[in-house]
């Protein structure tokens, strides 16, 4: 579907009111952005796996890649604002091959250099030789792994994925992530393969825990959950499937006004293979760029107008804000399960 | 009114069922919320076990509610599966208990 069609889809559903309506009654509306604590770059569509849920669609025949020009364009910004994290995405960040020289520029410069991975991809030999760059740079690794067992990654991700990401996660081991006394983070992404809401991160990351180091010699630091935003081939499958609107629903009755009152988008500037600024990394996919009034290209990064920019919203943000809330960083409301 | 006593959004209009008796509704809640959330029995443990209930209770709402929180805990489809065998082998364990008042009376009352 066309960023268009996935925006009419969005408004048109009857059983929810608008975001903006919800944001405005717990007096959030409109999203106001803080200063810019997090740059989210989007290096390209192209990955070796085309998950079921992929709200990027990304898969291998996708050919749009940031150039080595506009990344040099984030480098200077890097440089310029060394308070930032850079978190670092895809696609599969690591099939750009402007990537590890960017790493080495940026590198020392970012308060925190953040890749989100697909694990398996760090297994291709073409590729092998990131993890020992990524741990020399102390790159924070965000790995994806939907699920502690084979049958629910395998069917979002694809055949034999599981397997390949459990050795994927002990290479990393090998070269120091999760390790005792090492200060190399991978952190691991659960996202539920299916219509529904994932559960509290803590419970989550105990199974993870458990089933990951005892069943496979596999660690990892700490679990993110993610809610699956109703945008890419998400929205094709709950549409596909009839889940569409009690998804919407799901999503809006779990309405939390602290999950929104800390969505990662008032804190981040996504800039997307083109350079273009984006609020998050889902409104590049609606392609619904930064409010007009701030700067829209990453030539153009001015912090004083980033900063209190108008926040553009519609029905997808449900996904940020329902529950304990969803961000690329995990969980943003507290949680009071055990 | 609908047509048919079994409406799938009916299952949104679970928190208005203290409607008509505020105090008891709200008596009802802050117990259901007790009794269901991880304590000495983590909140998996307690899922399958309502799960297993909502089936032998026959009651839509609650499978659909438990079956997706279910999900969402992670657990598989095999471990719920075993949850409502347990329910329905102690439903098919409880009727045949029942026998016995069957099996006295035979005795008693046979030549």
């Amino acid at each position: 579907m066309s960023p268009e069609e996935q925006l009419r889809v969005l408004a048109e559903s009857t059983r929810i009111p608008p975001i903006q309506q919800r944001l405005s009654e717990s007096a959030e509306f409109p999203l106001r952005a803080r200063e810019v604590e997090i740059l989210q770059i989007n290096v390209g569509r192209l990955c070796n796996l085309s998950c079921r849920h992929c709200h990027v669609e990304a898969g291998p025949a996708r050919s749009e890649t940031m150039s080595g020009e506009t990344f040099d364009l984030c480098s200077a910004v890097i440089r310029s604002h060394p308070f930032l994290t850079v978190d670092i995405t895809g696609g599969a960040p690591e099939m750009n091959p402007h990537l590890p020289g960017f790493v080495q520029r940026v590198a020392g410069h970012a308060a925190r250099l953040i890749v989100r991975s697909n694990l398996v991809i760090l297994l291709e030999p073409e590729y092998r030789h990131l993890i020992e760059l990524f741990a020399r740079n102390r790159v924070e690794i965000v790995g994806s792994l939907p699920d502690y067992r084979s049958g629910r990654t395998d069917a979002q991700r694809g055949g034999n994925v599981f397997a390949r990401s459990v050795e994927a996660i002990r290479m990393l081991n090998d070269a120091g992530y999760a390790a005792d006394g090492s200060d190399l983070a991978l952190h691991l992404v659960h996202n539920p393969v299916g219509a529904y809401l994932p559960a509290s991160q803590a419970a989550l990351e105990r199974e993870y825990r458990r089933a990951l180091q005892e069943s496979h010699g596999a660690r990892f630091n700490h679990l993110f959950c993610f809610s699956n935003m109703p945008v890419g081939r998400f929205l094709d499958f709950l549409l596909r499937t009839d889940n569409y609107e009690d998804y919407l629903s799901t999503l809006s009755s779990a309405y939390n006004p602290a999950a929104a009152a800390n969505v990662m988008c008032k804190a981040t500037v996504s800039v997307d293979w083109e350079g273009r600024l984006f609020d998050c990394d889902f409104n590049q996919v609606l392609n619904l760029p930064v409010d007009s009034a701030a700067p829209s290209h990453i030539r153009h990064f001015d912090m004083k107008r980033l900063s209190g920019r108008r926040i553009v919203t519609a029905n997808h943000c449900y996904g940020c804000t329902a529950g304990m809330g969803s961000s690329c960083q995990g969980a943003t409301a507290q949680s009071k399960a055990s | 009114m609908s047509d048919t006593y079994y409406e799938k959004t009916d299952l949104l209009d679970f928190p208005n069922i203290g409607e008509y008796a505020c105090e008891q509704g709200a008596a009802f809640f802050d117990y259901y919320q007790k009794a269901t959330a991880a304590s000495a029995l983590s909140e998996r443990e307690k899922s399958l076990i309502a799960l297993a209930v909502a089936a032998t209770q026959h009651c839509p709402y609650c499978i659909d509610a438990y079956t997706t929180k279910c999900l969402s805990l992670g657990l598989t489809n095999d471990e719920m599966m075993e949850a409502v065998h347990v329910g329905a082998s102690m439903a098919a364990g409880v009727i045949l208990a029942h026998a016995t008042q069957m099996r006295k009376i035979i005795k008693k009352k046979g030549m």
